[in-house]
């Protein structure tokens, strides 16, 4: 794994990494990579996929209005809120 | 009589229910034992006191009005990323350091339902990444029968505490071992449920698709008396199964004459220690004298089940943790005005090393180009572990293998090397992948170390599964042996 795949796979997820996390990453990504080999070993092109162990589909329930949270319990944990809005750093350019 | 907070489950409610002893003085006796030893333990990451006497008095108050359920006036820890109203949920992250939930779990509000009393907050590895409980951003837990060792992990706080005697009984999760694996290190029983059997709702997601919330306890009693209160239904949880839970406390007889037990090869071979192995095979042997039909059954996609769960749990972990964006909850860095760089040091300052390893891993492994090669290729895996485990069950009614394939190991050393960590999970995995009940249980010890009875069974099938349990556990006696703290 070059060290420019693991800086690009670190923008993707949003994670800031120090020179020496990077310099970690790159002995040990291809050392888990290369655990994932042995499942080349098993021919599954015939085999569907399977997301849940326990297969449920199409769950519904009744569309009944509840007590939902207040605004201010909502906004208990944010770190920046101003009234009822979470505040944000700017996203759009001038 | 035993000092209180030696009493199991069991025993305690025959005391409270008969009036011999109060609520309050049970959970003092707890509290007055995590002020003695929790600094050498390191259970707990949040000890309730306050809150808990003033459960304890509800459950006193509802015991006198002889409302007094299996659980009621009973002390609980619970794991630190099942959430609690009001009480701080930090998941053993820095990045959830000052989370206080504003809604409780459904599994707490159960147990609330039933007068239980909250002690606290177990302390885990981070998001329950880790086997060792040293990934947690606050303190690594100490196992109760060598503190230089570790309780095994992620719900390694809840074992630990189990063990010393720190609360009753623990809830934990379990994702790819973190309840049976520690309680196989630290002596106690832990039951991974069927997946879908406990609701979900409040459980802060590692891995959805197996992620399950299960007890960890002293006794297989007590086991079968917490998934009475915990399991069942919930519409919260598009996941949840519809389906009644049994009592399963009524059905355990001890007789398992004519069950048919099955012992993979697969899970016997490289890497198991040789003690581990003699003890799990003795075990064999005594379920034979109890009457139960043994025979070897082979299980060979076993060896593929590590890597199709490190590439499934990261995936799903790496869409799972985006949520942390320092915006709406959690640790955010505010000392920059653009927004990319404060989520990126969010997210730098506010995970652990395994966390942001599983994160990467995941994300490549989901990413255009690598995607059939590794997620699809694992889900594809998935069905064909599911398929062989089905097909076993056909003839058998339980695997009896090891939980884990070591005792506990010291401090420190598996810390720098990711591989050799996740291989402690090797034989706790596979239920996950296919979504099975599976539970540890002691089978004895290995110098002076518990050793751990992995039992799977076919889906929802936790009556007979503890029944099984029960019946080596009253033959055996090895859970009446505590640690001394």
């Amino acid at each position: 794994m070059e060290r420019a795949e693991i800086v690009h796979l670190a923008s993707l997820v949003r994670i800031a990494l120090s020179e020496s996390d990077l310099e970690m990453l790159q002995i040990q990504l291809p050392k888990i990579l290369e655990q994932f080999d042995i499942l080349n070993e098993i021919d599954t092109a015939k085999v569907e996929p399977t997301g849940h162990a326990v297969a449920i589909e199409s769950v519904m329930r009744d569309d009944v209005i509840e007590a939902p949270l207040s605004s201010v319990e909502v906004l208990r944990n944010a770190p920046n809120s101003v009234g009822e809005y979470i505040r944000v750093k700017a996203i759009l350019e001038e | 009589m035993s000092t209180l907070w030696e009493l199991s489950i069991s025993e305690a409610h025959d005391l409270l229910v008969n009036k011999e002893i109060k609520a309050v003085e049970l959970t003092k006796s707890y509290l007055d034992r995590i002020n003695e030893i929790d600094g050498d333990v390191n259970s707990y990451i949040t000890v309730c006191a306050d809150l808990a006497l003033e459960q304890a008095e509800l459950a006193d108050g509802k015991i006198l009005s002889g409302d007094c359920g299996p659980l009621t006036g009973i002390p609980v820890q619970v794991k630190d990323l099942i959430v609690t109203k009001g009480v701080a949920t930090t998941c053993g992250s820095k990045m959830l350091e000052n989370y206080y939930p504003v809604y409780n779990s459904t599994v707490v509000d159960k147990l609330e339902r039933n007068g239980a009393v909250l002690l606290g907050k177990g302390n885990m590895d981070e998001f329950g990444m880790g086997s060792s409980c040293e990934n947690s951003a606050f303190h690594p837990t100490r196992n109760p029968w060598d503190l230089g060792r570790v309780p095994g992990g992620s719900s390694g706080g809840g074992a630990a505490a189990v063990a010393a005697g720190e609360a009753a009984y623990a809830l934990g999760s379990d994702t790819g071992g973190s309840i049976r694996q520690p309680a196989a290190m630290c002596g106690i029983v832990g039951l991974k449920p069927t997946y879908g059997l406990v609701s979900r709702y409040g459980l802060v997601a590692y891995a959805s698709s197996l992620d399950q919330i299960g007890p960890m306890t002293r006794t297989v009693t007590d086991c079968a008396m917490v998934m009475e209160a915990i399991g069942g239904h919930d519409k919260k949880d598009a996941t949840s199964l519809d389906i009644n839970i049994p009592q399963y406390s009524s059905l355990l007889s001890g007789n398992i004459e004519g069950i048919r037990i099955g012992v993979p090869s697969e899970y016997f071979v490289d890497g198991i220690q040789d003690g581990v192995r003699e003890k799990v095979e003795d075990a064999v042997e005594q379920f034979k004298r109890l009457g139960a039909v043994v025979k070897t059954v082979s299980l060979p996609t076993t060896k593929y089940a590590l890597a199709c769960y490190y590439i499934l749990a990261p995936s799903e972990c790496s869409a799972n943790l985006a949520r942390y964006d320092g915006v709406k909850y959690g640790y955010s860095y505010q000392d920059t005005s653009d927004v990319w760089e404060a989520m990126e040091q969010t997210r730098k300052q506010g995970f652990g090393m395994e966390v942001k390893r599983r994160i990467m891993i995941g994300t490549y492994a989901l990413s255009s180009g690598y995607y059939d090669a590794y997620y699809l290729k694992a889900q594809q895996v998935r069905t064909l572990i599911r398929q062989e485990f089905s097909s076993v069950f056909s003839e058998i009614d339980a695997l009896v293998t090891p939980t884990s394939p070591t005792v506990a190991f010291k401090h420190g050393d598996k810390t720098d090397d990711p591989v050799q960590m996740y291989l402690v999970d090797v034989c706790t995995i596979p239920a996950n992948i296919a979504g099975l009940p599976a539970m540890s249980l002691p089978c004895g010890f290995v110098e002076g170390l518990p050793v751990g009875l992995q039992l799977i069974g076919p889906q929802m099938s936790e009556a007979r599964m503890l029944n099984i349990a029960f019946a080596y556990e009253q033959s055996a006696d090895w859970y009446n042996q505590r640690p001394t703290l």
